[in-house]
């Protein structure tokens, strides 16, 4: 590690000559403070993302004789990954959760609010926001309670449903995934809608009204002025709910229990109940690994998108 | 520029923003046919409102309803019976002092390591930091539910399952990124030539920091702790995981085995403790979103 941080320039002091010559001992005692931090992320981080990838490759299980000595298996449980028909299915139903309630359903539900709130009343401008970022900032577990409640045979949709004479399904196990998407924009929304409606702010009136000058109507001025506007909000705000939304556990576990069957057990549900019900930890380990290679491809995605911030 | 009327208290994140370029009297030619917009659009942003609100009301009806369903439904009697009934000490009281301690252990444990780790990112400039840096925005994004499974193998090997240090600890960890990067981001803002006075007096490092920067930055402190806070009294997997005795559990895995055994009858009850549950946190996120004046706190900071 030392050897990296050799010739350290000094913030406060550079431009010094004397700083010029590597005082490595100076720069490892202005790491020291860092050492709390590291120790944690490399314990509780770091750790577990390296155990993962070895746990992976071993038939660790929650008891027996694989539990205190668990053996090297080599690539079996990705093997057996690949031929459970289960995987799959939760890989697709992972991806259909994160497009259609966080790609398409946040972002497009947040956009849309943040433009409606622009020119609506200030009392409706104040409640409806408000209720919005309520469901948002509600206990995860408190949020999948009123969405159980609302999407539930006897629960309110369907009394509504009931009060314009349709009969409606039991959404929880007829349409488990429909539920927990729409379960997922609702609890989410807020967020993109902040995101939105700070970067709408940003764009400049002059643009906007020149166009419409131009003869634009709203849509065109949407499509053409607005979304090239706030183009790096988007892209930013869709990588951080694409990562939050792949990692929801709480909302389906609660609403459905990734039932019924399997039928909406995206793969944090999936890696839980191999690890937990089935007592395959190997083979939830192995799960878990690719989900976070997958979280790893997109963060990084997300990172070179923000590199000049670092930088 | 003429901006309306600052923020109302609850909302202030969107309704701070909006308006840039609206006119007292003059409306914008950007808005043609301004008042069928403007009524088609209040109309949409109602309907929106109901469709969030149904879910919630049901929270706040049902725990008030003595013969609560399932339904959102204005009860026929008001009653107060709900919360009396859950509020015992092994219902109510144990798992969220548990959660508490947790929230709070949590949140002292990463804010102390955060302004730590902050103090010589911001201050020196080092090869250190662009790596560190990265390191700590990629964890940021790292799916933790994705680590849950290796979590436990982990626990297990350090004799740490079912110890509340230990989920608190890992807790702290997993906020650690955000919580640092935020800390950087508001410790970058406090100017830096104060400092360099009490260096000349030959101040240290450690004794400038707690003399200068945190007083100076107290509110970012206490957003980040706030932020953690919340974070960690909602967060369900995790304790749910490591934690197995129900004497230790917080109030999030408390509440799941209470809806799980009596979910399905005492509706009532089960948002009576919902909200008990949820109140602190809703009320201390308008004490965050009223410290850092709008969205920065917690959807801002993530932009860096």
């Amino acid at each position: 590690m030392t050897a990296t941080l050799a010739p350290a320039p000094v913030g406060p002091r550079a431009g010094r000559p004397a700083a010029r010559r590597a005082p490595v001992r100076r720069t490892a005692g202005r790491l020291v403070p860092m050492l709390p931090a590291v120790a944690l992320l490399a314990l509780f981080m770091l750790g577990p993302v390296v155990w993962s990838f070895y746990g992976s490759f071993t038939n660790a299980a929650l008891t027996g004789p694989n539990a205190a000595n668990p053996e090297w298996v080599g690539l079996d449980n990705y093997v057996a990954l690949l031929g459970d028909p289960d995987f799959p299915k939760a890989l697709w139903l992972t991806v259909l959760f994160v497009v259609a309630s966080a790609v398409v359903g946040q972002n497009v539900a947040g956009l849309g609010l943040a433009m409606l709130m622009r020119s609506a009343l200030k009392p409706v401008r104040t409640v409806v926001s408000t209720l919005v970022v309520t469901a948002w900032v509600l206990p995860e577990i408190v949020a999948a309670f009123a969405a159980y409640a609302f999407f539930h045979a006897d629960g309110t949709l369907n009394s509504l449903l009931a009060g314009v004479g349709i009969t409606g399904p039991d959404w929880l196990f007829q349409h488990p995934m429909l539920a927990v998407i729409l379960a997922n924009v609702w609890r989410g929304t807020a967020f993109s809608m902040m995101v939105y409606s700070a970067a709408i702010a940003e764009v400049p009136p002059e643009i906007t009204e020149a166009a419409t000058v131009d003869g634009a109507n709203a849509a065109q001025r949407l499509v053409w002025v607005t979304i090239p506007t706030i183009r790096r909000s988007i892209s930013t705000n869709l990588m951080l709910t694409t990562l939050q939304t792949l990692s929801v556990f709480t909302l389906i576990y609660v609403m459905t229990g990734g039932g019924p069957g399997t039928d909406s057990s995206t793969l944090p549900i999936l890696a839980y109940q191999e690890a937990f019900k089935f007592a395959q930890v190997g083979y939830g380990t192995a799960i878990a690994t690719v989900m976070l290679v997958i979280g790893a491809v997109f963060s990084v995605v997300y990172i070179r998108s923000l590199k000049p911030e670092v930088d | 520029m003429a901006r309306t009327t600052p923020a109302p208290a609850l909302a202030p994140e969107v309704a701070a923003v909006p308006p840039a370029r609206r006119r007292r009297d003059a409306p914008s030619v950007a808005a043609p046919g301004p008042r069928a917009a403007r009524a088609l659009s209040n109309v949409v942003l109602v309907v929106v409102g109901l469709c969030f609100l149904l879910p919630l009301g049901w929270i706040v009806l049902a725990s008030l309803d003595a013969s609560a369903t399932l339904t959102v439904r204005f009860p026929d009697e008001l009653t107060l019976a709900n919360f009396t009934a859950v509020m015992t000490p092994e219902q109510t009281w144990v798992p969220l002092a548990n959660a508490f301690v947790l929230s709070a252990g949590t949140g002292l444990i990463t804010v102390v390591a955060s302004v730590l780790a902050a103090y010589p990112l911001s201050r020196y400039r080092m090869r250190f930091n662009k790596p560190f840096l990265y390191a700590v925005l990629f964890g940021t994004c790292l799916p933790i539910t994705a680590m849950m499974v290796p979590v436990y193998s982990l626990f297990v090997r350090l004799s740490l399952l079912d110890s509340l240090a230990g989920t608190t600890f890992f807790m702290a960890a997993t906020s650690l990124p955000m919580a640092i990067w935020m800390t950087k981001n508001f410790m970058d803002s406090v100017p830096i030539s104060l400092e360099e006075a009490a260096w000349t007096d030959g101040a240290s490092a450690m004794t400038t920091l707690r003399t200068i920067v945190l007083p100076l930055m107290r509110p970012g402190i206490a957003v980040v702790f706030i932020f953690v806070f919340i974070q960690a009294w909602g967060n369900f997997f995790v304790p749910f995981v490591l934690l197995l005795t129900p004497e230790k559990q917080p109030a999030a895995v408390s509440i799941f085995a209470f809806f799980g055994q009596y979910g399905s009858v005492a509706y009532g009850q089960l948002a009576a403790y919902s909200m008990l549950y949820a109140l602190p946190a809703v009320g201390l996120y308008v004490l965050v979103s009223r410290l850092s004046g709008g969205s920065f706190a917690l959807a801002g900071a993530v932009k860096g």
